[in-house]
């Protein structure tokens, strides 16, 4: 699906507002369908859940604070459990502490979409400035090492529309979802046409038909997650962060245990296509691709334009899901290339995936974390170098 | 009632386990309080004790060590009907407890059952925070050095309006948690036995000797008048359906011609306490108001009463991708603080470029030039020094006009704050 930025002409509204992209992803949250947020404050996360104080109990919904970010995912992962669609957010602190939590909604999928605003590391690192240093710690930071998929917004406008997916995906494949924001997109504000928003109808979980028996985690042929009831429902249900079979209780079955594991992974990575975003800029006959993501892409836009006004021939992939690798999109837009430029806000982190794609073509890296944005000119430079 | 005893998966405790005792008590309450399996939930978490739910047919769910609190937090708060049942060891009472001390103070209606045997059986014996100092464990010598911790007067301390100790083997402890389950608010039962497979391989140690060793204990006897308070859940609904209903997004009108075409780059150098963000913020509103472009950064201390407080404002006729500042047009200097944090930025700035300065404020040197506006002379509050520095601006006539610096204002603020604020506007046009 492709994401992409609006040209000028077609941007033209009569009413615009003006917010950052904290605000954005609380407001889009609670359109989607989320009615229920717990967070422990860390900047530059903390908007969102000032946001959703006071977006969610007015609804009826429920906003916690939790006592630190351990009890803050646990109690989403109840929630969720309750049928609630649930949130969280936090910076790279917080994900250490969220781990343990995100491996159990992983294994034992339950739906839930978790915010990572990312600051600059390692560890506290600076509260205050942004940077993209979380991308592979996103995607590993969880025992065993199954898939996640991760969402990347390149401005508010994409803060509004990956939300309301995010949800959307962690219903329909019952597994958390994050959204890979930065410093630099969550606290800075924009203009943004809130009428010009194609934002997607949200989407449910999948309900265990009534009158039949209840197993928890078992999977239709046909299907590739289980069907869902909450916590209370009228019909007994099982949760287990242990290895279960499709009742639900602990099992040492090593042929189910495989192919739940397989399952667990293909139900992701198989459906990548289905979840691919992006923004392309082609040219006829591209000699050098940048590949980017974040807020890095706004500047890379610049660059690229600049660079074809002196004749180059660049063409600029902007990646929006960046977790499981959206490897079809990255290879079609690879093919032909002399040299592909991979841009970071980090020490060099998704461009180890675009090496693993490019096989014999020329991968160059230009990253950077100094809490500063990359520069426009930063990336001509490392483009014609 | 009928047993919610799981007949399919019975009870599989070592022979003579405490924890085999508790499951059959839990049961007896439960028919006691005549509730459908699918009325309760068994939240556990890791160790011998997390066992447990397997062993009811009722709702369960078996999480991380520590964390069964979490869960059962966000489950009751999403589903207050349910009776929710956290069982912990004394293990998990270590490893989780921050959240038995916010559970404790936060008091939402879960009853905390502790399966207290003094030491991680499921690993192999160590010490726990409840080992007494005396005792063998296989953390070879290091229990002697830390004290047992009394989750008793713990749980008091910490807010837990019911609090209670009861032996595993004794056979009022279906009466105690019956209580426990039945008191609204939080409850803790904490439940001392006997681990046959790994304690009592290295400790001598008898029921008798043990029921000694409680009556030598703290007695807690249930409820804790002090600590009693309304349900948290009860109480967060309540208070939840008189919130203000969040104001829906502000939108701004755009009903002026674009002021100009191209990009213009606006730095706000201020200190805490002169609105330097609210100046930022009307700037960016003032330009939408003309159908452009605006992209607002703020950059300030963690301490917001002092420091720098700084605001990079990017107007512009076409979308903004690049958000950082690289040749800004004006640059309102009213601080010390703000013109030291950024001192590089004035040798970079060209000739065309303009800076609005407070009289009297020092700036390093510059091609730009300098507007020196005596803002405290004209009796404006250091308050309102930025929203005077955008007056400026509109009055020379650059980036914004005064209408629609006024459209910003009157979008921004409502009643004593707008007629001030359009007051200091109004001022500074006419004093220039």
């Amino acid at each position: 699906m492709l994401l992409d930025f609006k040209t000028h002409e077609e941007s033209i509204a009569m009413a615009i507002s003006f917010m950052e992209g904290n605000e954005a992803i609380a407001r889009a949250a609670v359109e989607a369908g989320c009615r229920f947020f717990a967070g422990y404050p860390i900047t530059p996360a903390t908007t969102i859940y000032q946001y959703m104080l006071k977006l969610l109990p007015p609804r009826g919904g429920v906003c916690l604070q939790g006592e630190d970010e351990i009890a803050s995912i646990g109690f989403c992962l109840g929630a969720s459990m309750a049928g609630m669609k649930a949130m969280t957010a936090t910076s790279g602190p917080g994900i250490s502490l969220y781990s343990e939590q995100i491996s159990f909604a992983v294994g034992s999928e339950i739906p839930l979409v978790i915010v990572d605003v990312q600051r600059l590391g390692p560890s506290t690192g600076s509260a205050t400035k942004g940077a993209d240093g979380d991308i592979q710690f996103l995607r590993w930071g969880n025992s065993g090492g199954l898939p996640v998929i991760v969402l990347c917004p390149v401005d508010v406008r994409d803060c509004f529309v990956l939300t309301v997916l995010a949800f959307n995906l962690a219903e329909q494949f019952r597994c958390p979802v994050f959204i890979a924001a930065n410093k630099e997109i969550a606290m800075t504000r924009e203009s943004i046409d809130l009428e010009d928003l194609p934002l997607p109808e949200p989407v449910d979980r999948r309900y265990s038909p009534a009158g039949q028996l209840f197993m928890p985690f078992h999977v239709a042929a046909d299907r590739q997650v289980p069907d869902f009831l909450p916590l209370g429902a009228d019909r007994i249900v099982r949760q287990t962060s242990s290895t279960h079979g499709e009742d639900g209780y602990i099992t040492l079955d090593g042929e189910h245990i495989r192919k739940s594991q397989e399952r667990l992974k293909e139900k992701l990575a198989a459906s990548v296509p289905a979840f691919t975003y992006y923004a392309a800029d082609r040219v006829d006959d591209p000699r050098i691709l940048v590949v980017v993501y974040g807020v890095t892409a706004r500047s890379a836009k610049v660059a690229v334009r600049r660079l074809r006004e002196q004749g180059e021939q660049v063409a600029l992939l902007v990646l929006k899901t960046l977790w499981p690798v959206p490897e079809a999109l990255i290879r079609y837009h690879l093919a032909g290339v002399k040299k592909v430029v991979v841009v970071e806000m980090n020490m060099g982190q998704y461009v180890r995936e675009i090496e693993r794609l490019a096989g014999a073509q020329k991968v160059t890296f230009f990253g950077q974390m100094n809490g500063e944005l990359i520069s426009p000119e930063q990336i001509a430079a490392a483009v014609m170098s | 009632m009928t047993s919610l005893l799981n007949r399919e998966r019975p009870s599989a405790f070592c022979p003579g386990c405490c924890h085999d005792k508790a499951v059959h008590a839990l049961d007896k309450a439960l028919q006691v309080m005549a509730l459908p399996g699918n009325r309760v939930a068994i939240v556990s978490d890791i160790g011998c004790s997390g066992l447990f739910d397997t062993f009811f047919h009722t709702h369960a769910l078996h999480g991380l060590h520590g964390r069964a609190l979490t869960y059962a937090t966000g489950l009751k708060m999403a589903r207050p009907d349910l009776t929710v049942i956290a069982v912990m060891g004394d293990g998990g009472l270590g490893i989780g407890g921050a959240h038995v001390l916010s559970a404790c103070r936060r008091n939402v209606d879960i009853t905390l059952l502790v399966l207290n045997n003094f030491n991680y059986g499921m690993t192999g014996g160590q010490c726990s925070i409840t080992t007494p100092e005396s005792a063998q464990t296989a953390s070879g010598f290091l229990n002697q050095l830390e004290m047992p911790m009394d989750i008793c007067k713990v749980a008091e301390a910490a807010g837990a309006p019911y609090v209670a100790r009861a032996m595993a083997h004794h056979k009022d402890l279906p009466d105690g948690m019956e209580k426990a389950m039945t008191y609204n608010g939080f409850a803790v039962l904490d439940i001392w036995g006997l681990c046959p497979g790994r304690y009592l391989k290295r400790n001598q140690l008898t029921l008798q000797q043990l029921e000694k060793e409680m009556a030598k204990q703290h007695q807690p006897g249930g409820i804790i008048p002090r600590n009693e308070r309304p349900e948290y859940a009860g109480r967060y609904f309540q208070l939840a359906k008189d919130q203000k209903t969040a104001p829906a997004m502000r939108s701004v009108e755009v009903r002026f011609d674009t002021s100009f075409s191209g990009r213009r780059e606006i730095l706000l150098l201020g200190a805490a306490g002169q609105r330097i963000n609210t100046a930022g913020e009307l700037l960016c509103l003032a330009a939408i108001t003309a159908g452009l472009h605006a992209t607002q950064k703020n950059d300030y201390p963690i301490t917001v009463l002092r420091g720098h407080s700084i605001s990079e404002v990017v107007l512009s006729s076409a979308p903004i991708d690049y958000t950082g500042l690289q040749a800004p047009g004006a640059v309102l200097a009213l601080s010390p603080e703000g013109v030291n944090r950024r001192e590089k930025v004035f040798a970079s700035l060209d000739s065309a470029a303009l800076v609005i300065k407070t009289k009297g404020l020092g700036i390093p040197a510059t091609a730009a030039k300098v507007v020196e506006v005596d803002f405290k002379g004209r009796a404006i509050q250091r308050a309102d020094w930025a929203l005077a520095g955008l007056a400026v601006l509109a009055r020379m006539g650059l980036i914004i006009t005064a209408d629609m610096l006024t459209a910003a204002i009157e979008c921004r603020f409502d009643r004593n704050p707008r007629e001030r604020a359009l007051a200091v506007a109004a001022g500074m046009a006419q004093a220039m």
